[in-house]
């Protein structure tokens, strides 16, 4: 049915409040999410008070200050802090990002921690992708050939061939895009979301790929694909810089390519 | 088991869920229909409105009188079709969005047949300047 009322647990309190050390210059409040699963209260937002002229330049930094200095009990996931492992991505400023790659000098005013939207909270801004991986190894990520390689060394492309991965295998399936996607947050059971459908895509213009079809069959369904409605959040989101929806255009050009 | 562990109802796998019951292989039809039957709109709704600026100010019986002449009904009739068509195409995707679970059947019929009606009682209309044009003459 249609759901007018918000869960329980959706309704934010006021948590405490770090004051910055005294000596402080350049002090910036971070306002942070918590939510644990281990007692039975509703979430609430800490504010940090942070001087930000003895962290580093990014979000991350301050958080991971935070946890050091502050308050251990904040819990995030972090592993590369160079934008390459996507375990960071969370909602800061209201988009969804990648905490290493956000300068906290581009954010006016407090800066508003949040975990990633619409995903079950595990524990503060730590969400779980389980169905997200899961919907991921659906589409079957990886190289399906019947042809066999040659006995001498790898698969060959040529250079427009290969010109055709760009922007597709730079993603590192942060899941920020899928987070913001409206039409995952009412379908997320169904649609697979702009991260897998890019990622689906990305074989689906790989050369050396001879699946093509099945991967296309596999896609044409009125929820697993055209659930997208062209809202764009995917695009404006992704912290690399991709554009999700450009790719998932492409798979349902391909699709009406192989009909008409 | 212990009495105080909260009850699970789902324990398929997440692959498993993912997968689902499979691609419907329904989806291209419509999302081309969608788009195919708004171009279509264009220019047809376009002429609509020329026209009804040209009628303004008419009386019932010119009005009638214009309905009833094969070009403007078969563009009227055309019309009528692609609107009702499009706004259930439309209309679908609204109900794919916002309505889950046993709603859903029921309600996307509701609007396939809704539709569908008042498309119909748009053509009988014009069918209807048709026959008094022709019973007039
Ligand atoms: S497309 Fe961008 S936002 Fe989406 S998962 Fe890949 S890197 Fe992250
Ligand atoms: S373009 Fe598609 S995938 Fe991207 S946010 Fe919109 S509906 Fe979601
Ligand atoms: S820590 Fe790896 S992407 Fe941010």
């Amino acid at each position: 049915m249609v759901e007018l009322r918000l869960p329980r647990n959706s309704t934010i309190g006021v948590g405490k409040t770090f004051p910055a050390p005294s000596g402080a210059k350049n002090v910036r409040t971070f306002r942070i999410y918590r939510w644990s699963p281990d007692d039975d209260k509703n979430p609430v937002i800490d504010s940090y008070e942070v001087d930000v002229d003895t962290v580093g330049p990014m979000v991350l930094d301050a958080i991971i200050h935070i946890k050091n200095e502050i308050d251990p009990t904040l819990t995030f996931r972090r592993s590369c802090r160079e934008g390459i492992c996507g375990s960071c991505a969370m909602n800061i400023d209201g988009e969804n990002t990648l905490a290493c790659l956000k300068p906290i000098k581009s954010i006016e005013g407090d800066i508003k921690i949040y975990p990633l939207p619409h995903m079950p909270v595990v524990k503060d801004l730590v969400t779980n992708l389980d169905g997200a991986y899961a919907q991921l190894r659906s589409i079957q990520p990886w190289m399906k050939a019947d042809t066999a390689p040659p006995p001498d060394g790898e698969r060959r492309q040529s250079i427009e061939e290969r010109a055709k991965l760009d922007g597709l295998w730079e993603c590192i399936l942060c899941f920020c895009c899928t987070t913001s996607c409206p039409s995952y947050w009412w379908n997320g059971d169904r649609y697979l979301g702009p991260s897998v459908l890019l990622a689906a895509y990305r074989w689906i213009a790989d050369s050396r790929d001879e699946h093509t079809g099945e991967r296309l069959d596999e896609l044409e369904d009125t929820f697993k694909l055209y659930a997208c409605r062209t809202i764009m959040n995917c695009t404006q989101t992704c912290p690399k810089g991709l554009n999700p929806a450009k790719a998932i255009g492409h798979i349902k050009e391909l699709q009406l390519v192989r009909k008409l | 088991m212990n009495a105080h562990d909260p009850h699970i109802d789902v324990m398929r796998s997440h692959l498993g869920r993912a997968r689902g019951l499979g691609a419907g292989h329904s989806g291209a039809g419509h999302w081309w229909a969608e788009r195919a039957s708004s171009a279509v709109l264009l220019p047809l709704s376009t002429w609509f409105v020329v026209q009804m600026f040209r009628l303004g100010g008419a009386s019932r019986a010119d009005v009638v009188e214009w309905g009833g002449k094969p070009v403007n009904a078969t563009m009227l009739i055309a019309l009528i079709v692609a609107t009702f068509y499009h706004a259930r195409l439309g209309l679908q995707v609204i109900v794919d969005d916002y309505v889950h679970g046993h709603a859903h059947l029921p309600t996307r019929l509701l609007i396939k047949f809704g539709t569908f009606l008042l498309g119909l009682l748009g053509v009988i209309s014009v069918i209807r300047l048709v026959v008094a044009h022709g019973s007039t003459k």
